[in-house]
């Protein structure tokens, strides 16, 4: 059987083509209460009155609750959680769903309204009355870092946490100190806005009688969810069920624990009815955390050839208001890949988190790494100005083990890469993408002196995911490990399922498990179904993140699978009546040696195990098996970019030309969703290159919330998009897969970026802040040439 | 291509946060603004104190009816009321184009109408697109050519690539991309959406 590396066309298409599939907004129940939130309309800003008379008056209205009535209601067992305390001295502030006081962000919750409709909830928002003191606000990371002003009236800093990862300092200083050449830069890692397409929404059901609730929740990580609910609320974990049905979309944003989340939960429980919430996108800017918000600085040391003698860096990281599940921890996860895919003796990181008085940020698609990318990448081609040479050989110089393929290689940020090969991926995008012609036409276009000039950007990549090893996360202080669990069973029919404890919300999960299944057990993949997000089906899991789902939880069910197969030999063994050790495993069928027709398929193997009537003394009736695989080590997916673009200079406007991609995210099982995987991440890259980033003014406001204003590519702002592979298994898995969900993101932001960079460096231009607007472009032309004159 | 259809918010159609921005379906305007200015002010009178009225239009082929506030979007009619859950809601500007449905024949987002707007129209919902177990060519080709990866903004790009090809029935790539441009997707990076669509309408093949 070969089902692994076939395209196949996706088992969950069909409900999603014709509306069947439920979202938690499809759900509904007899009579559920709409919530709507009360938000401040300040940034930091002392609560002086609620006056929520006028809504509770209205018709339809059922409750309204303000932060001081909840706090009292003993709704609260804990504040929401943040898992990652990076530092035991890390500056964590209480937050609680609800206001009660003080406010620290635009959005943050002041009260909350209950009432029988969509509409109504909405309504009797509006009419509840509060009264502001305002206070100063901080509105990003410099004023964080540099002013006078706290985010938190009662906190006397802003900083909430040093991270240090220097392994060598004298190293370090010694690389620095004998450099020939050193480029040092600063770049800015604006907010984005996930905006995954279905909004986050909840639906809390209780069970007056039982004490039970269940959650519906438009959520990457239904387990994760349970264990904090049962934490924050107090509800025994038993009693609570936490189910993420369709889920429309992620990318980070469905990663946490959020306010709403448990306000439905605690009323549901205590009003014995339903309680749902559905944010609208214009909400979602702060209702849901964010993604990046960084200023980073990072110095390159090389010898006179180029060859990099040392990388140091420093992140200034913008936390928003609070700390959330992961907040302090997503620079870190970038922390280890600053030194990039190059041979780099010695390497120095530090990161400062700090609090200001904006929307939370956390995970979004790639999660620190991207930014790690950018940062090196961006360096690497400032290096090869500097030196003198192409940014292909800038690269060629460094790659770690010379570009030839290694395996299980240690780098100067203390990880060890379980694979890479990084010079025949170089070598297949520029060749794809006609590197020479590229560069004979860019020179062409200067020599003509046209108005619209040829940009090219490479970006060779690498990242961390596969998240991960349990003992490793334990060392980084993260509150939880990175095993993932499988269950799998033969049915009574010959019919085989599968409980995941990962939780797709576009991935394809459904598809992919079942070609594993179907190769490790002999069996037709549609014959597989594979159960998940529901905490009552799937108790043990730990969801899905970090690029995790395949090379954690698909290792696990691959393994699970062979435990099946050796529980059958020894069924089958015993019903044919020959020694487990001569029986052959083939195309779902055991054989016995020599002896050709004494064969049994595993379908009837697993009825026999359901019978029961004739297994070997001891053994327990039904075929099944489960796994908690956790990972030895990461894995680190790379490839190679190249974007081509052109820059009008007469505009500022940027459009792509081309964009080509070589990615190598080990063995595949099915190229159709890898691929389509890498589309939408390089999408989501280029757009942080050219056009997304939460815009906030001075009072803390964010000024493009919804999607008129913040901007989202549509199919006419991007290209096709050209992509090749490389295959270099894993040695972290027995599948030798890594993962993919991020990489497009991790390699795309930089490549966009120093292509234009490349478009604009006759006029000296280095650097182009993100999103490279018309408006900015254009400016930095202007400024260049005004310089030049 | 999605026809424009405009319909303003008086400052009293507003539902508080799931406010009723104005927008055309026309793409452009979702960057620019500028076709906001030309919203046409069909519908001005519908307030939270009218009570409800009966709504019937025909839906799928079958006539239905519900009765709601005279303030209900039709996206919300159909959803709430009807009970259509096929077609999403992915913002609150007419932005995304979750919303798309087919109202006499041509793509509309539905976020930008009230039902009563409705009335009488013959209405078609992604509910509606297969037939008798049969996925709806454009259906097809969205899974031949893996053109979804969480089917969020599905219903609705199917919805508007299937009225696109009938004003447009052999576009070029720049065509459908073009033609595409008022409706979102976070996931596929729209590669694979613009191939299904070239593929429906037989240029190219499958993934």
């Amino acid at each position: 059987m070969t089902a692994i590396g076939t395209r196949k066309l996706r088992k969950e298409d069909p409900k999603l083509l014709t509306g069947e599939s439920k979202y938690v907004d499809d759900i509904h129940v007899p009579g559920e209460l709409w919530m709507g939130m009360v938000r401040s309309t300040m940034a930091h800003a002392r609560v002086t009155g609620i006056d929520t008379s006028a809504a509770a008056a209205m018709d339809g209205v059922h409750s309204v609750y303000t932060g001081a009535e909840l706090n009292g209601m003993g709704l609260w067992a804990a504040p929401l959680p943040c898992a990652w305390p990076v530092t035991p001295d890390m500056v964590n502030p209480p937050h609680y769903p609800v206001a009660d006081g003080e406010v620290h962000h635009v959005g943050e919750i002041i009260a909350v309204v209950l009432a029988d409709s969509r509409y109504g909830a909405a309504d009797a928002a509006e009419q509840v009355v509060v009264d502001y003191e305002p206070l100063p606000v901080v509105s990003s990371i410099a004023e964080a870092r540099d002013g006078d002003v706290t985010a938190h009236s009662d906190l006397d800093s802003n900083k909430a946490y040093h991270w240090p990862l220097v392994p060598d300092p004298e190293a370090l200083d010694a690389a620095f100190a004998s450099a020939v050449h050193t480029v040092k830069a600063d770049f800015v890692q604006q907010r984005l806005i996930p905006a995954a397409m279905e909004p986050r929404g909840v639906l809390a059901v209780p069970s007056p009688h039982g004490g039970d609730v269940t959650l519906y929740s438009a959520t990457q990580v239904p387990h994760i969810l349970k264990v904090m609910l049962a934490a924050t609320t107090g509800i025994p974990e038993m009693k609570l069920r936490v189910v993420a049905p369709a889920v429309g979309g992620g990318f980070g944003a469905k990663l946490n624990v959020n306010p709403d989340e448990i306000l439905a939960v605690t009323l549901a429980n205590r009003l014995g009815r339903a309680v749902r919430w559905t944010e609208t996108r214009s909400e979602a800017a702060f209702s849901t955390h964010q993604g990046r918000g960084q200023l980073q600085t990072i110095e390159v040391a090389a010898d006179e050839n180029g060859k990099i003698k040392g990388v140091r860096v420093h992140i200034d990281a913008d936390m928003g208001a609070y700390m959330m599940l992961i907040t302090p921890g997503v620079p870190l996860l970038g922390s280890f890949l600053y030194t990039g895919v190059y041979e780099v003796p010695a390497f120095g990181f530090t990161c400062d988190g700090y609090f200001t008085n904006l929307t939370p940020t956390d995970a979004y698609r790639g999660a620190g790494r991207p930014e790690a990318s950018f940062a090196i990448e961006r360096a690497m081609d400032l290096l090869a100005a500097e030196v003198g040479v192409g940014p292909d050989e800038i690269r060629r110089r460094n790659y770690l083990n010379g570009g030839e393929k290694f395996e299980n290689l240690t780098t100067a940020s203390t990880l060890v890469f379980d694979s890479g090969h990084y010079g025949p991926s170089l070598d297949a995008a520029l060749e794809m993408a006609g590197y020479g012609d590229l560069r004979a036409e860019q020179q062409r276009r200067r020599d003509a002196g046209e108005s619209k000039q040829l940009g090219i950007g490479l970006c060779t990549y690498v990242e961390i995911c596969g998240l991960a090893p349990s003992r490793a996360l334990g060392g980084l202080n993260f509150g939880a490990g990175g095993w993932e669990h499988a269950t799998v069973r033969f049915l009574p029919t010959g019919m085989v399922e599968v409980v995941s404890g990962s939780t797709p919300h576009g991935q394809g999960h459904e598809t992919t498990w079942s070609q594993i299944v179907a190769d490790k057990l002999g069996v037709d993949p549609d014959h597989v179904t594979v159960l998940h997000s529901d905490t009552a089906i799937s108790p043990l899991g730990l969801d899905t993140y970090g690029s995790r789902s395949l090379a954690v939880g698909g290792v696990a069910i691959a393994m699970a699978c062979d435990k099946v197969v050796e529980k059958a030999r020894l069924i089958a063994a015993h019903q044919l009546e020959a020694n487990p050790d001569d029986l052959e495993f083939a195309d779902g069928t055991f054989s016995v040696k020599g002896s050709p027709d004494k064969v049994m398929p595993i379908q009837g193997v697993a009825f026999g195990a359901f019978t029961a009537h004739n297994l070997p003394d001891g053994m327990e009736p039904n075929l099944q098996e489960q796994v908690s695989f956790d990972p030895p080590n990461f894995a680190f997916p790379f490839g190679t970019h190249v974007c081509v673009v052109e820059v009008d200079e007469d505009t500022g406007g940027v459009e792509l030309i081309d964009y080509v991609a070589v990615d190598d995210c080990g063995n595949q099982v099915n190229p159709l969703i890898v691929e389509g995987q890498v589309h939408g991440g390089i999408v989501q890259g280029v757009a942080q290159a050219l056009w997304e980033g939460a815009d906030y003014d001075h009072d803390g406001n964010c000024r493009n919330p919804s999607l008129l204003d913040y901007l989202v590519p549509s199919a006419a702002e991007v290209p096709s998009i050209k992509l090749g592979t490389t295959v270099t298994p894993s040695t972290s898995n027995p599948l030798g897969v890594k993962g993919v969900g991020e990489a497009g993101t991790i390699g795309s932001a930089a490549a966009v970026i120093n292509a234009i960079c490349d478009a604009l460096s006759p006029h000296g231009i280095k650097d182009m802040e993100m999103p490279a607007t018309p408006a900015r472009v254009w400016k930095a032309i202007q400024t260049a040439k005004g310089g030049q004159s | 291509m999605c026809k424009a259809l405009l319909v303003a918010s008086g400052d009293h159609i507003g539902v508080g946060s799931v406010s009723l921005l104005v927008a055309s379906n026309s793409p452009r305007c979702r960057a620019l603004g500028s076709d906001l200015v030309r919203a046409s002010y069909q519908h001005k009178t519908a307030s939270t104190e009218g009570g409800h009225m009966q709504v019937e239009m025909t839906v799928n082929g079958q006539a239905m009816s519900a009765d709601v506030e005279p303030r209900t979007l039709l996206v919300h009619y159909l959803r709430d009321h009807l009970g259509l859950t096929g077609t999403n809601v992915g913002c609150d500007t007419s932005s995304c184009g979750a919303c798309t449905i087919h109202i006499n024949g041509e793509s509309v987002k539905s976020c930008t109408m009230l039902a009563v707007q409705a009335r009488g129209a013959e209405v078609t919902t992604i509910e509606g697109m297969a037939s008798n177990g049969e996925l709806h060519p454009m259906q097809q080709a969205f899974m031949e050519c893996h053109g979804l990866q969480c089917g969020y903004c599905t219903p609705g790009m199917v919805m508007a690539a299937t009225s696109f090809l009938e004003e447009n029935p052999k576009p070029s790539e720049a065509e459908v991309r073009e033609g595409l441009e008022g409706n979102l997707c976070r996931c596929t990076g729209y590669h694979n959406i613009v191939k299904a669509v070239l593929s429906a309408s037989g240029q190219g093949g499958g993934a």
